[in-house]
């Protein structure tokens, strides 16, 4: 420490360059229990195409509900997942801060100088999520091959915007979930109501559902703008009452009202932290 | 060592006595997760009100009634089985799990009680817990809010609390069977993360199994998952009556006796395997 300017006489590494460090010993250790990482995927895989024929059983009983079709659903379906399996991969361990809190491992955290919610998702990437993701994508292919959309750039954009503003949602409620933690450590499956709860029901046309689901998740939990809205303009459909079409442009704004009450969670939960002095 | 077991057993009735104590220990530990109740019983309501949505929406579409549910009887499938599903816990994983892993489970070989029906004890211990501030105000919410019709009898609900305890008692000896594997596999999150997927599926947990079309339905009765869930839903809410009903029993007996028999039968070589690692 005599001689701090030999180091900094040294190529700085940017300020990105310890999280890459960490995400490439994630995926490195990932990589290398080839059989269980296999498993992992398959595992993975298995649980998107579950979730894929639970939809499908529905309709294969009633050909339309809630104003789609099977073909109609696979949008809504692709969307939705795509976006929480990403979401999932990049948040979804932020469910661990219970255990992060009772075994004292989090102080590390804290003891470091990057943001501790960035600390955190860099963390623990799990790979295995992409084969849900990969599932999630071929249904949303195939929705936007087998349905009669009008092609325009705009449609190209709206996708585009869809898919990284439901993911941005999905993610702000991984980290609304894992901020509440802090109080809640026993009660965490609280939680899980609005993450894995909210990924369900941005799954479903949202057209079946009474006023007071409408008004949670569409305007509260956003998570209707995830797949059910841009899917709408998609397909050239005027939307239920309290849900018109015209809003699957605004995801966005819903993703910005999720983030901004997570990160205010966040920082009440990080403060209100206090460690067990371990 | 005869000895030892005489005095802490004390033959046939007392090792009823041991299983009954531990039934209690099992209901009280969870006693002390109070706010673990109230979040799990908050996110089962939420659930149950998207399920029944979908579900009452479907019935609808379908002129009224669909494969032999109408709105009040989708009703009660729906929350019979959020009610349920926190006895009849889906995750893969069990305590034995762990104790396999660790070694453990070596303590529990030289104890006087067998194994599987120890741990059996514990978790319907668990269960029963589970049910009154969980399982039974689920249930509550949904009739309040959604709505759901029940029989009007009493023998439906005799042959469905059996049909519960038969369901809680397979629940636990499939997930049993499942955790022994880790005798053999070190890394048992893949295999635990299919039996799950299947499990939830397969029991009628997001569709009643009377929804699959044909194939489907066949793969799902030819296992065990089906009894878990569906079977006591079924009889509880009067779907299945009297003889129907006897025989719906009868299949989650022969499942039960399957499953206890796979358990013991894996027991019995993992305890050889671990003998060999002299752990």
């Amino acid at each position: 420490m005599a001689e701090p300017h030999a180091v900094t006489a040294d190529p700085r590494p940017g300020r990105l360059a310890p999280y890459v460090d960490v995400l490439r010993s994630r995926v490195r250790a990932q990589r290398s229990y080839r059989t269980s990482f296999a498993f992992d995927l398959l595992g993975s895989l298995l649980v998107g195409l579950t979730e894929l024929g639970e939809v499908w059983v529905v309709f294969h009983n009633v050909p339309v509900l809630g104003g789609l079709d099977f073909h109609g659903i696979l949008l809504v379906f692709g969307l939705s997942n795509l976006a929480f399996s990403l979401a999932d991969m990049l948040f979804g361990h932020l469910d661990r801060v219970p255990t992060y809190v009772r075994t004292g491992t989090l102080e590390a955290f804290y003891l470091r100088p990057q943001p501790v919610l960035a600390q955190l998702m860099v963390s623990d990437l799990q790979l295995r999520r992409l084969s849900r993701a990969a599932v999630a994508l071929a249904a949303l292919v195939a929705g936007l091959t087998l349905n009669d959309i009008a092609w325009s750039p705009l449609t190209a954009l709206l996708l585009v915007l869809s898919v990284l503003s439901g993911t941005a949602i999905f993610g702000g409620l991984f980290v609304s979930a894992g901020a509440l933690q802090f109080r809640l450590v026993n009660g965490a499956e609280v939680t899980n109501s609005f993450t894995y709860g909210g990924s369900y029901a941005s799954a479903q046309p949202a057209a079946i559902y009474p006023t007071a689901l409408k008004v949670t998740f569409g305007y509260l939990v956003p998570v209707v703008f995830v797949a059910y809205l841009p899917a709408l303009l998609l397909l050239g459909q005027p939307g239920p009452s309290l849900l018109p079409a015209w809003l699957g442009w605004c995801t966005p704004v819903a993703a910005l009202w999720v983030w901004g009450t997570a990160l205010l969670l966040w920082r009440d939960g990080t403060r209100h932290y206090q460690s067990g002095g371990g | 060592m005869r000895a030892l077991t005489g005095g802490v057993a004390g033959g046939p009735v007392g090792e009823l006595r041991t299983l009954g104590l531990l039934v209690r220990a099992g209901f009280r530990r969870e006693t002390t997760y109070t706010a673990a109740m109230f979040a799990g019983l908050f996110t089962n309501v939420v659930f149950g009100f998207i399920r029944s949505a979908i579900l009452l929406a479907a019935v609808a579409a379908a002129g009224g009634t669909l494969a032999g549910y109408d709105a009040g009887s989708v009703g009660a499938y729906v929350w019979l089985s959020q009610g349920l599903i926190g006895a009849v816990t889906l995750t893969g994983t069990a305590e034995i799990a762990e104790r396999v892993r660790t070694g453990d489970v070596a303590v529990d070989f030289v104890r006087p009680v067998d194994v599987q029906l120890a741990h059996l004890a514990t978790d319907l211990g668990r269960a029963a817990y589970t049910t009154i501030p969980r399982g039974l105000p689920s249930v509550a919410v949904g009739a309040l809010t959604v709505g759901l019709v029940m029989p009007a009898q009493v023998l439906p609900y005799v042959l469905g609390a059996l049909s519960v305890v038969l369901a809680v008692t397979l629940s636990f000896l499939v997930r049993f069977a499942v955790n022994l594997v880790g005798f053999w596999v070190v890394e048992t999150r893949g295999i635990t993360t299919l039996f799950t997927v299947a499990y939830g599926f397969l029991s009628g947990l997001y569709v009643p199994v009377h929804l699959f079309p044909g194939w489907l339905g066949v793969v799902a009765t030819a296992t065990p998952f089906p009894s878990i869930l569906q079977s006591p839903i079924d009889v509880l809410s009067g779907r299945v009556l009297d003889g129907d009903a006897v025989r719906v029993l009868l299949v989650q007996v022969g499942w039960v006796a399957a499953a206890a028999l796979l358990g013991q039968v894996l027991l019995r070589a993992g305890r050889r395997k671990l003998e060999v690692q002299g752990g």
